[in-house]
């Protein structure tokens, strides 16, 4: 390897990014905005949900406990409803978020101690699903407190969605999810766009060897990713006060990690494809199982067998173990060895396929 | 080392059935520029990119410059310049941006590259434009700096294809002027082109058809083949001439160029008399005039011979 003819490389890289505006905005402003988008729904305080009440005991305490609800100022009637069945057709028709069903023997569950209110959740929305947590947190118990209290007076009912996400979650997963859409995309998107243009042709001619040509153009996009992280971790911190519990430099190194795995499997992708839009294309193909199966959406634990398969070869699902564990839980990459390993594997393995199947031939 | 540039033997070049490039021979002479004349498809381009070490050969046997291709293509390719049929310098990086990043990746240092790349662009007259961005500059200047990024590093042999099919008449012949300042600097050149008075420049010339080398030599040698069988019709119907002369078994091919016709002989028995007598009843007023084969007759003789057989096949 040659280090002057891979600064070129570089260098031409970069001048030819500098010059592209339109990419050059989508680095800077994809994390600024899935960062305030993802945000948005972390910081909305939740107030004046919409729903209706259906009360079928119409006793003193049944009332009472449904004002203390109202009071929250959570929910907020929006319709009416003479049955539970009337309820949950609300629900599906989209018109209410909450429903709160009082049964007949609302007096009697509560002397036994059972479940004496129902809360009906649209659990489709995930910010509807934690303000039902936050209601069955209400006592019951305060017009006739001579009364023990059950240990769960409510019983909640999610629809749709049975997990619940802490939303700090989400940002130190959406560096993940920034890297593998951008890093994956512009390394496949640069070399294919050569060979469209004809460049490549040009290019092989010369004695520029497979390793620079490479290395030259993945390099660059690999200080773009850590640029990226630094803006999403920036933003998280400052807006959303998102905690960094574990060190700044295993942050780093985890991220490090993850733009290099992208970055190979984007230059596997660009040695296959033969257009920018197949690129882009397959580029979809792996982006979108890692959205859904890294974890970053519904929890690995509650997969079944072979997603979990497909996940464990999924980088991102390795580096949410990873981010999650040292930004929230104060790990540092010791702890979590296994997945910086999977990581490195995932590179090395990548990386081979890619030299090996980039041929400095046309056929 | 011998004396040839290039010296491929039986190269054969298969995409499927299609049979690109058919059993060619070929001796490039070094510090000459050797032409590739033949139409779209005939294989110009596949066998350029073979000599190149860029497609691998189906079969055959190359050398280029003393080395083994495919085996030791990389070190050919310090050695080569190759300029491709379509422009492939950066359209988004600058003139001199090209050119020093195509210096650099050849290898020369910094200083080299500074006065190589100055020396270039005023050569080639792109001094004015050096910040200019590449993809904004007309066909000619586009074909200029490409020749110039393909002899960044003083290659000692070059191979262009179809180096002047986007360009204006005075820029291809200003592009020649060029060719022939490198040949004489003892740079052996490769050019391909479906251009006969391209063609006829060059020192030797090969005739490609269908993937098949069909003749080969001098201009002039290959002309000379032809010698007595071109003539001249000056008549004053020459559409009915024309129908007359289709007839006989004896002739070629008949062009009709503006009122003129051009006749080529499948033989050289025929004269001017001969052929005057037998065209008497038609127009007894016409005039014949027996004339210099060109390159066009040669080209029309090499790709009709190849025809033939495939017509009596069928």
């Amino acid at each position: 390897m040659n280090l002057r003819r891979l600064w070129a490389i570089m260098v031409k890289e970069l001048r030819q990014l500098r010059r592209d505006r339109v990419t050059l905005a989508m680095i800077m402003g994809m994390p600024i905005l899935q960062l305030l988008l993802f945000g948005y729904a972390i910081n909305l305080n939740l107030r004046n949900l919409p729903a209706a009440v259906v009360d079928q005991a119409q006793t003193a305490g049944s009332r009472a406990a449904v004002q203390d609800m109202l009071a929250s100022g959570v929910i907020e009637v929006a319709a009416t409803a003479q049955s539970p069945q009337q309820l949950v057709d609300l629900l599906r028709e989209g018109r209410i978020s909450v429903g709160i069903a009082v049964p007949p023997d609302f007096e009697r569950r509560k002397l036994d101690g059972r479940e004496a209110i129902q809360v009906m959740v649209d659990g489709s929305d995930n910010v509807v699903q934690s303000a039902a947590a936050q209601l069955a947190q209400y006592p019951l118990n305060q017009p006739d407190n001579f009364h023990t209290l059950a240990p769960t007076p409510i019983s909640v009912v999610s629809f749709y969605n049975p997990e619940r996400r802490s939303p700090v979650n989400i940002v130190p997963g959406l560096i993940g999810v920034i890297l593998t859409m951008t890093m994956v995309l512009f390394t496949a998107v640069a070399i294919v766009r050569e060979t469209e243009r004809g460049n490549m042709e040009l290019l092989i001619t010369t004695p520029v060897s497979r390793t620079e040509l490479m290395i030259g153009k993945v390099l660059p996009y690999a200080a773009i990713g850590l640029v990226q992280t630094t803006v999403v971790l920036l933003l998280g911190v400052w807006l959303f006060r998102v905690p960094i519990r574990g060190s700044l430099w295993d942050v780093y190194l985890a991220s490090g990690l993850l733009i290099l795995a992208n970055l190979s499997l984007g230059l596997l992708i660009s040695t296959r494809a033969r257009s920018q839009f197949q690129a882009m294309q397959m580029t979809f193909f792996v982006f979108l199982p890692s959205i859904l199966l890294s974890g970053f959406m519904f929890p690995y634990a509650g997969m079944p067998l072979p997603a979990q398969w497909i996940s464990e070869a999924l980088p991102l699902t390795h580096f949410m173990r990873l981010i999650r564990g040292i930004m929230l839980r104060g790990a540092d990459l010791g702890d979590l060895w296994h997945d910086a390993v999977a990581l490195l594997a995932f590179i090395a393995v990548m990386l081979t396929l890619a030299i090996r199947l980039f041929h400095k031939r046309l056929d | 080392m011998t004396d040839n540039a290039i010296h491929a033997q039986g190269l054969t070049k298969r995409f499927g059935a299609l049979v690109a490039v058919n059993s060619v021979n070929l001796d490039v002479p070094r510090a000459c520029v050797y032409g590739f004349l033949g139409p779209n498809g005939s294989g110009k381009s596949t066998t350029i990119r073979m000599l190149c070490g860029l497609l691998t050969p189906s079969e055959g046997k190359i050398d280029v410059l003393g080395l083994r291709i495919p085996e030791q293509a990389e070190a050919l390719k310090r050695r080569i310049g190759y300029m491709t049929q379509k422009f492939s310098l950066f359209d988004d990086l600058s003139v001199r941006q090209n050119l020093e990043f195509l210096a650099t990746v050849q290898g020369l240092s910094r200083h080299e590259t500074r006065t190589r790349v100055d020396e270039l662009l005023q050569r080639y007259r792109l001094d004015d434009r050096q910040q200019q961005l590449a993809g904004t500059m007309s066909g000619g200047q586009k074909q200029r700096l490409a020749l110039a990024g393909a002899i960044v590093h003083k290659p000692e042999l070059l191979f262009l294809d179809e180096p002047t099919s986007a360009v204006d008449p005075e820029s291809r012949r200003d592009f020649w002027e060029k060719l022939f300042e490198l040949a004489d600097a003892g740079t052996t050149i490769l050019v391909s082109t479906h251009y006969m008075d391209e063609a006829e420049r060059c020192h030797r010339l090969a005739i490609l058809d269908t993937g098949n080398l069909v003749a080969d030599g001098t201009p002039k040698e290959l002309t000379d083949t032809l010698r007595g069988r071109t003539f001249v019709i000056r008549a004053n119907s020459p559409r009915q001439a024309k129908a007359t002369l289709d007839e006989r078994p004896d002739v070629l091919s008949v062009a009709q160029i503006g009122n003129e016709l051009r006749v080529l002989m499948r033989e050289d028995k025929v004269t001017v008399e001969s052929l005057r007598s037998a065209m008497s009843d038609v127009d007894a007023s016409m005039d014949i005039e027996s004339v210099a084969p060109n390159l066009e007759d040669v080209f029309v003789v090499a790709t009709r011979k190849l025809a033939r057989p495939e017509e009596q096949a069928a």
